[in-house]
């Protein structure tokens, strides 16, 4: 199956293990033996946001910009399960698209939550999910164009009664 | 047994050319992060949808790398320009070797 375009630093010393993975073959037990090929590991090693934001963006500040929407509610009933939409008011055209966009969770084990990436097909940045956030906590997503241009949504503060990480 | 797998893809069965249309999709599975346990005290391993792949006609139309921060059964919903007829594939796969696909048709006239 065709993967997308994968930046630089997707160094993962499991890649011998995971190019194997799927292929039905018994794995040995290690941790990152199973990974799916091609999925950035080291984005989402990270534990805290500005490991995550230099590792999958190479950057810690983005100036924020109404274009980025991100709709989520501001008290989560349940936090295993918090809806979360973002969609960016920019062309998708093949000379000028979103690439990608970028969702954190500050505090969360694991800041980096996903990383949506789109082709001028796509039409729309845009996408919804739900995410699970430990406790009241900023989500913010971050888009980049595939020239290189980086907008951010400004932070929205989701307020959690019931933590979902299960921790 | 948790069930798992069983994906489902909703998208509109006709567009017109140009129209931007939406895509639901959702499947089973645990989404477990890794950090809690079980009764017995033991950790219980991340089992995780890592990657969704999303092709139209065979075409890269987009795809989402996943954390264990993504809740059980994963609802994702995303958007896609109809410019022909033709079919969309979704591809699941999980931290331990699980794979899924289903496929949607649609018209563009």
């Amino acid at each position: 199956m065709e993967q997308m375009k994968r930046r630089k630093f997707l160094g993962m010393s499991a890649v011998g293990m995971a190019a194997v993975a799927g292929s039905g073959v018994l794995m040995p037990a290690i941790a990152n033996a199973a990974n799916v090929a091609g999925w950035p590991a080291a984005e989402f090693d990270a534990k805290k946001l500005d490991e995550a934001m230099k590792d999958s963006i190479d950057t810690t500040s983005v100036k924020t910009s109404a274009k980025v929407r991100l709709t989520a509610p501001t008290i989560a009933e349940n936090g295993a399960a918090v809806p979360v939409t973002v969609d960016v008011d920019h062309p998708m055209t093949a000379d000028d698209y979103i690439e990608s966009v970028y969702l954190y969770v500050d505090h969360n084990p694991t800041p980096l939550a996903s990383a949506f990436h789109f082709t001028p097909d796509s039409g729309h940045a845009y996408f919804q999910e739900r995410i699970k956030m430990a406790k009241t906590d900023m989500v913010r997503a971050v888009a980049r164009t595939n020239k290189g241009v980086m907008m951010s949504s400004k932070p929205q503060e989701i307020k959690v009664t019931i933590g979902g990480c299960g921790g | 047994m948790a069930a798992i797998g069983n994906p489902m893809i909703r998208m509109a069965s006709h567009a017109k050319k140009g129209q931007i249309v939406e895509v639901r999709s959702l499947i089973m599975n645990p989404m477990t992060t890794g950090l809690s346990k079980n009764k017995a005290g033991k950790l219980i391993p991340a089992h995780f949808i890592q990657t969704v792949t999303v092709t139209f006609n065979n075409k890269p139309l987009c795809n989402v790398d996943w954390s264990t921060a993504i809740s059980a059964n994963p609802y994702l919903a995303f958007k896609m320009r109809a410019v022909e007829s033709g079919t969309l594939e979704m591809t699941w796969k999980d931290n331990t070797n699980g794979i899924w696909s289903s496929k949607a048709s649609i018209t563009v006239a």
